[in-house]
């Protein structure tokens, strides 16, 4: 019977979800359950309409598995869109603070639904898909473990759904980017492990003797964030059947090892996992080796050794002991180093085919994140320096350095991976439209360009009024006054934000016709060579 | 094991450990005759699909 053991494993696991929506110690995490219970017993519901008793059809094992890869393309387009919405409305919660809905879509609970669905949905369902597919490419092996990818890729969207909902009820750990609460964190654990064995088990059933380097920081990043994960989740609920749990830690060792996870947060899954998108899509897009293979090892170690230091860097003028703020600091600043190197690596591999930014906007869109890669892990060191701490600390700035991270390096990076793999999934001979990856290339670097810039200018502005004294010694300005002056800079915000979503809903379109098999009848982008025409 | 023993130990042993082991990762990725095999390894996700 097909999906046998599944109907009945999930109907068991629906069955504990709706028990525990009845026997909840608090309203939160009865409702949380009540989601979990609609969420799981409708899967099995679909299930179910879709079983038959024929025998199950062979299945070619010498082919690679993309089924899963398919629906993550599709999971990371649906939550790039979901997530960078949110971060429009919650920009606009900030200029306009009347859009704050009462109790579950104020700012508060919005926040780290926008964080965690960008970085953990999008993000995390961009390094799925595409650590899948690359893995099985460059190991030239089928994906190890039969139907182990179908389970990591739904126990992963079923997280995000508890992780979700769970900010909207108010279930939060307070910890930032990790926010979800104990039980979530477990299923977390559960998946992300059957990842690890994966991934691991594509690897050592490899056809290939060499492991190709993108696998390498793909590794990196899965066995670090399970190591972050579970470190600084280590907490103890109040009762099992409720949502509170109370962290292992406390005071400054609770919040080093907070920054510990966020910075590593940072460091492996929005940098180690997407150089190994880079590592892989760069090349094949331009269709020419990496600029250095060696350097592009040099590049991981360094990596590797260097960013767990860096997390200190967050706890600058804090109780955190002070070497340990110039430790994080001091690596931090050797940081630069290694991600130069990686972008130089990068963007010199086009050397030669420089050509190919006129005329393919999915190599553009490629360049333009390696670009943002440098820059925001030029400007990241610089803030890390106490001095400079002191004045960029809790302003905008931060959110404008975050931003050139996310939406220039982490964003692009994970379009191109889509425009190049979404065709090749679907055996479509191009993508729908071509002109539309220009549109949407525009669109989300002049977005970025103006997130960034009004947030450099709103924050130093933002510092600046808090730590101006006046010649008695008194502060110059009250707090409300220094959030009045950012309010046409919240705006400005709001719109370079609401560009880069519509670059994303452009993105949705393309892909959606381009799945559907449609092709765009238009003119060939300008530079591009025309199409031979016989001789008369 | 107490909190200044573990100190002590990552300040000395623990940093010379590491830092052998990443000069080693950096020596041998860079050794004399690396060059060729680390061309044919760029060419892996250029083979085929």
């Amino acid at each position: 019977m097909k999906f046998g053991t599944e109907i009945v494993v999930l109907s068991l696991f629906a069955f504990a979800a709706l028990v525990a929506a009845g026997f909840g110690v608090e309203g939160p995490f009865r409702q949380h359950m009540g989601v979990l219970f609609f969420a799981v017993a409708g899967f099995t519901a679909i299930l179910l309409r879709n079983t038959d008793f024929k025998p199950a059809a062979p299945i070619d094992t010498s082919a690679y598995m993309d089924g899963p890869i398919r629906y993550g393309a599709i999971a990371t387009v649906f939550w790039g869109v979901v997530g960078m919405l949110v971060g429009v409305i919650i920009a606009l919660q900030l200029a306009y603070p009347h859009l704050n809905i009462q109790p579950w879509f104020n700012f508060g609970r919005l926040r780290p639904l926008h964080t965690s669905g960008v970085v953990f949905a999008f993000g995390g369902n961009a390094l799925l898909c595409t650590s899948l597919y690359v893995v099985q490419r460059t190991c030239r092996a089928r994906l190890f473990g039969g139907k182990l990818a179908w389970f990591v890729f739904w126990g992963y969207q079923l997280f995000i759904v508890m992780a979700a909902t769970g900010y909207l009820l108010g279930i939060t750990e307070a910890r930032e980017y990790a926010e979800p609460e104990w039980y979530v964190d477990l299923w977390l654990t559960i998946v992300w492990v059957a990842y690890l064995i994966l991934f691991l088990g594509t690897i050592l059933k490899r056809k290939e003797p060499h492991i190709y380097v993108a696998n390498w920081f793909y590794l990196s990043f899965i066995v670090t964030i399970a190591m972050l994960h579970v470190v600084n989740n280590l907490s103890m609920p109040a009762s099992f059947l409720g949502s509170k749990s109370y962290s292992a830690f406390s005071g400054v060792q609770d919040a080093l090892t907070q920054w510990w996870y966020g910075h590593n947060a940072v460091g492996f899954f929005l940098t180690a996992g997407f150089l190994g998108m880079m590592y892989y899509f760069v090349p094949k897009q331009a269709n020419r080796p990496v600029y250095s293979y060696r350097l592009s090892i040099v590049h991981f170690w360094a990596i590797i050794f260097l960013y767990i230091w860096a997390g200190p860097h967050h706890l600058h003028y804090t109780a955190l002991p002070d070497w340990a703020q110039t430790l994080g600091m001091a690596f931090s600043i050797m940081l630069w180093m290694p991600s130069w190197g990686g972008m130089i690596n990068g963007l010199m591999t086009l050397s030669g085919a420089w050509d190919k930014l006129r005329t393919d906007p999915i190599i553009r869109m490629m360049v333009m994140a390696v670009a943002f890669y440098g820059m925001s892990t030029f400007e990241g060191p610089i803030m890390s320096i106490k001095t400079v701490n002191s004045l960029s600390h809790y302003t905008d700035w931060t959110i404008g350095h975050v931003h050139s991270g996310a939406l220039g390096w982490v964003g692009m990076i994970s379009f191109g991976a889509i425009y190049y793999m979404v065709p090749k999934l679907w055996n479509r001979e191009r993508l729908y439209s071509l002109r539309l990856v220009t549109w949407h290339f525009w669109l989300a670097t002049l977005g970025i360009v103006v997130y960034a810039a009004v947030m450099w200018v709103s924050g130093i502005m933002q510092g600046l009024m808090w730590r101006e004294y006046d010649e008695q010694g008194f502060l110059v300005y009250s707090f409300a006054e220094t959030v009045a002056a950012m309010h046409p800079f919240y705006v400005m915000r709001a719109i370079g934000g609401a560009m880069y979503l519509t670059g994303a809903l452009l993105m949705a379109w393309n892909v959606t016709m381009t799945i559907r098999g449609y092709q765009r009848k238009e003119q060939p982008l300008p530079g591009s060579e025309p199409a031979l025409r016989p001789a008369e | 094991m107490s909190y200044n023993l573990m100190r002590e130990f990552a300040d000395s042993w623990g940093l010379l450990a590491m830092a052998l082991f990443f000069v080693g990762c950096i020596a041998f990725a860079l050794r004399p005759g690396g060059k060729t095999q680390a061309d044919q390894a760029a060419q892996i996700p250029l083979k085929d699909d």
